[in-house]
Order: structure tokens, then sequence, then C-alpha cells
């Protein structure tokens, strides 16, 4: 599909036009859409991942531990979560067995900046698909028709929101430095733990930032994201695309390894245990060599080929039992299915996450689903700050094995994230990185099935193509 | 709207901060961050004078979006006044609200009004293999066009550019060994190309807020800053971290850390690549001064041009 520039109003009925949005803004990294509208609704769509660096072949033949650091580079907005699956991955293959105070540590670490990206992602990523900035640049230009409903009272208090949320996302970065000794990318989280034994004045310095913090979320985040659901209601009715959620699982609340947010697969209506045998990752439209589809991240090659005919994405396309599965806050929620926030019972008149039903899998479902997310990891940090131990371990030393492969399997705040190292030789032989917007952005796979996100594409309404308003919302209600 | 009111209540009201009383808050912070010299009544026109002028259009190559929520982090001014007041930032796609056409059409608007005179920030590595096909930055016309043409074509006709972070500045991860992008860092490109714009090179992994502000901040006042033989600013940059480092002592006397976890002791034995380092994130720290990577851990080189090959592994001595 050659990408289109956006046609002028009015469209004839049964007539079928391309849009594409390249680049696709307000999210990290590169992406381009198109779609094909027919009467008003998406009946087509294509997810371009438009850059590639190379981070598994570039990881091959260094010291094992320094994969820690540099795949935490992948994401600017989450290295917290690749850090800590690659640290799995290593603690996994140099048999290591975490302390109980590196254990919560890690979740301060980690839980401080999964706040900080939902943060982020609601107000500075997503929110002027809903409220209009100032008029000046970076707020304008936007589009001429850009279907904003609220009232101006609310669009100011959403503004102002958006200012203080700069302040909160900051404040939840210094938390994180507290321990992981700085932000982006911390050095804190390693092998065998983390590298900073919390003292009383660290931990009193990140309970007193926290603070400000949970006010925030639970009188200004979670309460605004409900108030959108009324003039925009029609967006709990759009954008579910395949029902199938996959989510590994994130933390540790106990030595045994159960998690806060549980770990487990929704495919065609049931539950089921996760068996990470049962994913593959195919390369049909990818820029990827085809001798390298359908191989499992243990098994899996990376050979970029940038000029692959039927390919349109660097994104491979992966699948959990030959199906594709969303990932993400509606992921975990739905597969944890926990009860509400007090506001979030009231609005909805429901108790728990999945009694939300199908208008969950919407495109405003998967804010509601990030907000009470967020809610119910600043209850867990109380809980976290209350078991650290000041002046009390958090490392385990462990030599470099001499051979031995290790699995992380954890979630970014944007999803299910999985890392996979084999060392040979003390050195890394091959790695591995299944990440969520892999599991969300993929094109279609080798047995024609749409990606998650194209899926959800299909069917929401855009009835003016000048401004596909939609589009972009839909988009970024995954966070990619 | 029971709600509306509830929201409105809890509300923080906007302080009625003028530009002028702002920009005097500048002043007081760049001082901080030594650069006082530079500072006076005159330099408070030119910042008036530089946001009319002088656009600056942010784009991102091969990189993660961490320097920019880097400089979400700065602290004074706030990253809210520096969008609002301080910077004309006409294009970044992490935050502006424009997307697809809408988007490179104001791009290509403001580079052509301000030809010569704004201000390009890059961050993210250019990939100059398979004809720039490794990064897409945009279509117009049905015309796909890549970070090499971008880079190529705005920096031909910025009036300088910042180079924000490793990968922009010196390829970094995207150009390390294993690579197969062709990455490579601003400078490089510029030379490949024959483009004679002014470089400024503000490395890290990420780079620090103040090393960005105070930069633009000094391009838009006083004009280049004064660079090292890496194209780095000397003021943010002059500095070895192991020369100047709190465990310096601690080095002199054979203190040691043997684990990482050691409160105490010099972490060369732990591969700390101080001595390789020039930054002077030993007294600036990071996160609003609450820590940084030494006495958190080890300094992995990340502002040098070699990194990460010439600091790997991280973990053993150099």
């Amino acid at each position: 599909m050659a990408g289109c520039k956006p046609q002028a109003v009015p469209v004839a009925a049964g007539k079928k036009i391309k849009v594409s949005i390249d680049p696709i803004t307000r999210i990290e990294g590169h992406l381009k859409v198109e779609v094909e509208i027919k009467d008003g609704v998406v009946v087509d769509a294509r997810i371009h991942g438009g850059m590639y660096r190379g981070f598994e072949q570039i990881l091959i033949g260094r010291d094992p531990r320094d994969a820690t650091q540099i795949t935490q580079r992948i994401c600017g907005v989450c290295p917290t979560a690749h850090a800590t699956a690659s640290a799995l991955a290593l603690d996994d293959a140099f048999k290591i067995k975490l302390t109980k105070n590196g254990r919560i540590a890690r979740n301060l670490i980690l839980g401080a900046n999964f706040l900080q990206s939902h943060i982020l992602h609601f107000y500075h990523l997503a929110a002027l698909d809903y409220v209009n900035g100032p008029d000046v640049a970076p707020f304008v230009p936007r589009y001429a028709k850009n279907d904003v409903r609220v009232p101006k009272d609310i669009n100011d208090v959403a503004v102002g929101q958006y200012l203080e949320a700069l302040e909160i996302r900051k404040i939840l970065h210094e938390m994180v430095a507290l321990l992981g000794g700085k932000m982006p990318h911390v050095q804190g989280i390693v092998v065998g733990g983390t590298t900073e034994i919390p003292t009383r004045e660290a931990l009193n310095a990140y309970a007193e930032r926290f603070k400000k913090v949970k006010k925030f979320i639970m009188e200004k985040y979670v309460p605004i994201v409900y108030l959108l659901a009324g003039p925009y209601g029609d967006l709990l009715k759009t954008g579910g695309g395949y029902q199938n959620c996959v989510a590994w699982g994130v933390f540790p609340m106990d030595d045994a390894g159960n998690t806060l947010l549980k770990r487990g697969v929704f495919t065609d209506g049931k539950d089921y245990p996760v068996d990470t045998a049962l994913i593959k990752e195919y390369v049909k439209y990818s820029y990827f060599e085809d001798s390298t589809t359908g191989l499992n991240p243990t098994q899996g090659r990376t050979l970029p080929n940038p000029y692959k005919k039927e390919a349109y994405s660097f994104i491979k396309a992966p699948r959990y039992n030959e199906k594709p599965h969303q990932a993400g806050p509606l992921a975990r929620m739905w597969v944890t299915n926990p009860e509400l926030s007090k506001i979030g019972q009231e609005k909805l008149g429901v108790k728990r996450m999945r009694d939300i039903g199908d208008a969950a899998f919407s495109i405003l479902g998967r804010h509601v689903a990030r907000a009470e997310e967020t809610a119910m990891v600043a209850n867990a940090v109380e809980q976290w700050l209350a078991e650290a131990v000041p002046g009390k371990e958090t490392y385990v030393p462990a030599p470099i094995p001499d051979s031995g492969e290790g699995l992380g399997l954890t979630e970014a705040p944007r999803g299910a994230l999985l890392h996979y190292i084999d060392i040979k030789d003390k050195k890394i032989a091959n790695y591995q990185i299944t990440s969520a917007t892999i599991w969300n952005a993929n094109p279609m796979d080798d047995m024609g099935q749409r990606g998650p996100m194209e899926q959800a594409l299909i069917g929401v309404p855009v009835p003016d193509p000048a401004n596909p308003v939609n589009v972009g919302r839909l988009i970024r209600s995954f966070d990619p | 709207m029971k709600e509306n009111e509830m929201l409105l209540n809890g509300q923080q009201k906007k302080t009625g901060v003028s530009r002028r009383t702002f920009l005097k808050t500048v002043t007081g912070t760049a001082a901080g961050i030594g650069i006082s010299q530079m500072f006076n009544p005159a330099l408070i026109l030119a910042l008036e004078k530089a946001l009319e002028t002088h656009p600056v259009l942010w784009v991102q190559g091969q990189g993660c979006s961490g320097c920019s929520v880097s400089l979400l982090n700065n602290v004074d001014p706030s990253i809210a006044d520096i969008l609002l007041k301080v910077i004309s930032l006409q294009y970044h796609p992490t935050v502006m609200a424009a997307e697809g056409e809408t988007a490179l059409e104001n791009l290509y608007r403001v580079a052509e009004k301000y030809k010569g005179k704004f201000s390009l920030v890059v961050e993210g590595a250019i990939p100059m293999a398979a004809n720039g096909k490794y990064c897409n930055f945009g279509e117009l016309n049905h015309k796909e066009i890549t970070m090499v043409d971008i880079v190529k074509d705005l920096g031909a006709k910025a009036g300088s550019v910042l180079a924000v972070g490793t990968c922009a500045a010196y390829g970094g991860i995207p150009a390390a060994s294993g690579s197969q992008t062709g990455a490579t860092g601003v400078m490089n490109f510029f030379q490949t190309y024959g483009i004679k714009t002014p470089v400024v090179n503000i490395p890290g992994c990420p780079s620090h807020p103040d090393w960005i502000v105070g930069s633009i901040v000094h391009l838009l006042t006083k004009g280049l800053p004064e660079l090292d033989n890496d194209g780095r600013p000397t003021i943010f940059f002059g500095e070895n971290i192991h020369d100047n480092c709190p465990h310096v002592k601690e080095y002199d006397a054979g203190v040691m850390s043997e684990k990482l976890s050691d409160a105490k002791g010099c972490r060369m034995d732990l591969g700390c690549k101080g001595p390789d380092t020039y930054a002077d994130c030993y007294k600036r720290k990071w996160n609003s001064g609450m820590n940084w990577c030494v006495d958190n851990a080890v300094c992995i080189g990340c502002v040098e041009p070699g990194f990460p090959d010439a600091s790997s592994p991280f973990y053993e001595p150099a």
C-alpha cells in the first residue's frame, strides 16, 4: 500500500481511501501507520516499525554482565524494565538466588519507573489526543479538526495537570535514582540483585517524595481518566482487536516468586498458564531473513534484510500458540483481575477488572486499565517501603559461568518483556529480546494474521479522513 | 458537574511569572552550572530575542528517547518553563501535538523560514547503510524520508547543530561492534557529505539535562561554547572523573571496593572507567542531585567517543 496524503472530505459512500500517518508522534521510537477507510471506518491497516539498531547482534561476544547496561538503551522510557529482564535472565544463567532486600530494592526501582512511565504516557503522550495544549509550539500545529470534546474549564484543568505531571514524573525519577544511581539508564540493577544497599536516609527520601506522587495519582490521574469517559464514551466501544492477552508477571511479592501482577495467558476466552515454548516469532512481512521465521526466542536469530520485497516492518511478529496476543496494562489487569479502585468501582458500577467485559478491550479501556494499574502499583510501593531493611545486603556476587542459558520474564510498563541469554566460554553466544511493542505493533505473520494493533484498528471510526484523530488515539492507547 | 468541581478544586493555581522574571531566574540557574561569566542583562535580552528568531528543531534517529526523557528531568528552569518560555521547540517527535504530514510540513516550513538561524538538535545515531533504510523519518508527498535525508537537508540549513547524547555525537551503542546499520554520529556524517554547519557534541548515555539546557542557552545567547578535541563543551566535559571523585582519597590510601554493594572504597577494581572519562557528574550528580553512577556502582564511560566498546567489559578493570 503506497501511502497517501489525507484526503479532503467529503468521501463518496462505498469508496475506499488510503491514509498514511508517518511519523506517528508522541510514542517511543519510529512508527508509521497506513489505513484503508471505507464508509467512515477502518477496513485495513498496516503498522510499519521504521527503525532497526541491532541490539541482539551487538551483544554477541560481550561479557554477559554488560547486557544489563546495554539492553537498557533499547528504551529511554522503560530502561529499568530491560535492566530487570536482563538481570533475571542472568540470575537464571548464573544460578543466583536474590536476597530478600535485593528483591525489594529491585521492586522499588522498577516500581517508581512504572509509575513514571504511566503518568508520562497518559499526560505527555496521549492527553493531546483529548485536550488542547497551549497555543504555542510544540502544542501547535495540530489537526485542524481534532475532535476535542471537553469544555474549556476541563481543558484548563487537564493542561494544568499536564504541567504538574511533568514535575511528578521528575520526582519519580529522583526516587529511581536514590536506589538505582541515575535515570534514565540505571547502574543499580545488576545480576545478583542491586548495587546500593538502601540506607534509612535514602528510604526516607524515597518515601517523602512518594507521598506527593500517590496524592497526584489518586486525586488527579485516576479521576481524570474516568472523567474523559464522559465526553469520549464512544471510545469504550471501539479498538478492541484480538481479546488475547499475554502477561509474564511482575513485582515478586515473596521469595517463591508470586507476583503482584500475575503471570498468565488469555486466549480465545480461556485462561492458561504460561509456557514460553509456545512463543514463536514470524518474519514473513518483517525485514529479516525468511530462514529465521517461526523460531522460539531460545533458538532465535536476528538477520536483517532491509531490501526484502514483501516486508514492511523491522518488527518481528511473535505469536503465542500461533495466535496474536496483546500485551500491556490491559493484558496484565485482565489476567490478574484485581478489584478496581474505589472511584473505578463507582464510575463503572462493577467490582473487578473482568466485570468491565468487552468495554475493557477498547481505546479508552486501555487507559482505564493503565490508570487502575498505576493505583495498584502505588499501593504496593508502600508495602515494599515497609519491607525494605536499611543496611541489609541487596547483592549476591557470583562468577560468570563457563556456559549456561537464562530466561528473564518480566513486564515493562508497556507490556510483556522477555530476555534470553545463551552463554558460551563466558561470553554471550546468543541474546534475544521480545519486548512489549514487538507483541503489539507487529506486522502480519506467515499465516496471514494481522498484528494486534493492526487488528484493533479495524472498525475504528474515521469520519473525517483529513483529520484521522482516532487512528492516533488507538495507537497511543497501546503506549508503543 | 461534581467531578469538574473536584478537579478544579484540586488544581494548583498557575503562578503568573512574567517572562522577564523567569529569565532572571534563568541567569541564576545558569550561573549555578558554571557559566556565570556569560550572564548579564544583555543575556536576558539575547534570550528574549532568540525565542522569536531561533527556533529549535529536535529530530530523532537511532536512539531510545532517553536524552529527551533526561531533558524532562531539568530542575531549574523547569521543563514546563523551558517548553513555554525559553525555547521555541517547533519539532520534537515525543512531545509535539502534530503527527504525520502536519508535523513534517511544519518542520520544513520552519527550516526554510529560519534558514541559517534555527538550531537542529539530533538525538540518536544516523544509519548510513542500505540507503538509510534502517531509520525511516516520515513521509511527505508520498515520498519516504530517511534519517539520512533529514540530517543532510536540515543539517545544511541549520545555524548550528547540537548532537545530543553519545549516539548522535559519536554513534554510541547503535555503532558498537556487531552493528550492521552503518550507524554514525553527526560530525562524522557531516564530514562525509561536506556539510560545514558547526556542531556541538553533548554526549552522555543519556546526556545530563544541565548539559543540554546549558549548551542551548549558550548557543542562543553567546554563540558556540569552547569545545574540546571531541567537540564537547569544556565547561561540562573538561574534568576527569577519577581525579575529582569523592573516592579518590580512598584510592590514594589503597582502600578499594571489593563488591558492587560496598559503599566505601574506590571502584577501579570493579571496572570503574572514571580514570578514562571526562565529565562533571562527580559534582553535578543526577536527578536533582540525588545520586550518581560511581556512588551507586561504577562509571561506564558513557560520555566518551569510544563508548561502549572502549569501556566494555564494564565490570572488569581497564
